[in-house]
């Protein structure tokens, strides 16, 4: 069984995430760089599809990710430039946010910086994924954007069904 | 204050071995100074500077109507802590329970996964 997901802040302005998976490395690596991959697993709450996912994985090489709601109509997206790439060891690039027409608390001119850093033993592969945010204050709201809002609400309709009450 | 100062002076004062025992001890029921102090090979002024950043945090509370003034823990701004790595983890393990689903899919299948190597 893979470890359960562990989220720690290195410091101020960071936020790491560490995951392990049953799977080489090399997958992992895939299902990260392979836009017909990452758009079927990189979705955020339920409601919510990837209809643009752009992967020029290459030093300089640049990414642009949209998300719609299927509901509302309403997109935001990603989009940035990869600073390194060693396949399948390490990525790192920076991400600028797109409010589209769902806004968010996330500062749309300043890039955070992203690095995933993947490691293989014994046929499971560990999975850290660091996020540079430029102040504390934007690492902060990344979580205050749409998407996270919507899922929120997805979250608490399933805590009532387990508490056996209405949602 | 904004909920993200509000946020770093949790963190901050979460950020010290000591400060998290004192909060452990505290969540056994309210103490005195001395009673907290007791327990570590401290004195009581350096014990007060660490109550002070707990109380300035919002993690603790002063009773100042009773005579032995006992620290009493403030759970609602813990609480905001948790949620808010929460939040962050429930994004993440959304995308990763999926990610799981499509790696097993993937290791199933030889081809795609040595066209996928190339």
């Amino acid at each position: 069984m893979p470890k359960p997901l562990e989220v720690t802040l290195p410091s101020d302005r960071e936020v790491r995430v560490t995951r392990t998976f049953n799977a080489p490395r090399t997958l992992v690596w895939d299902a990260h760089t392979k836009p017909e991959l990452i758009q079927k697993w990189m979705l955020g709450p339920p409601g919510w599809s990837m209809p643009v996912c752009e992967m020029d994985v290459r030093k300089n090489g640049k990414y642009r990710w949209r998300w719609r709601n299927d509901s509302s109509g309403k997109e935001f997206g990603f989009h940035g430039t990869f600073e390194d790439v060693k396949a399948p060891s390490r990525i790192a690039h920076d991400q600028y946010f797109d409010p589209g027409d769902v806004g968010g608390s996330m500062p749309a001119n300043d890039p955070a910086q992203i690095t995933l850093e993947l490691s293989e033993s014994g046929g499971v592969t560990t999975l850290v994924s660091t996020m540079r945010f430029v102040s504390k204050e934007a690492r902060d709201g990344a979580v205050g954007t749409g998407m996270t809002d919507g899922m929120e609400i997805g979250y608490a309709r399933l805590d009532g069904m387990f508490a056996g009450k209405p949602a | 204050m904004q909920s993200s100062d509000r946020l770093d002076l949790t963190f901050a004062a979460l950020a010290d071995p000591t400060r998290r025992a004192i909060l452990a001890r505290l969540a056994n029921g309210e103490a005195s100074v001395q009673e907290l102090a007791d327990p570590f090979d401290m004195s009581q002024p350096a014990i007060s500077r660490h109550l002070k950043v707990l109380e300035r945090a919002g993690l603790i509370s002063v009773d100042i109507d009773a005579q032995r003034r006992p620290r009493r823990l403030q759970p609602q701004r813990l609480d905001e802590a948790v949620d808010w790595i929460e939040r962050y983890r429930k994004v993440f393990e959304q995308n990763y329970q999926r990610l799981d689903a499509l790696l097993d899919e993937l290791k199933s299948r030889p081809a795609q996964r040595k066209r996928a190597r190339k």
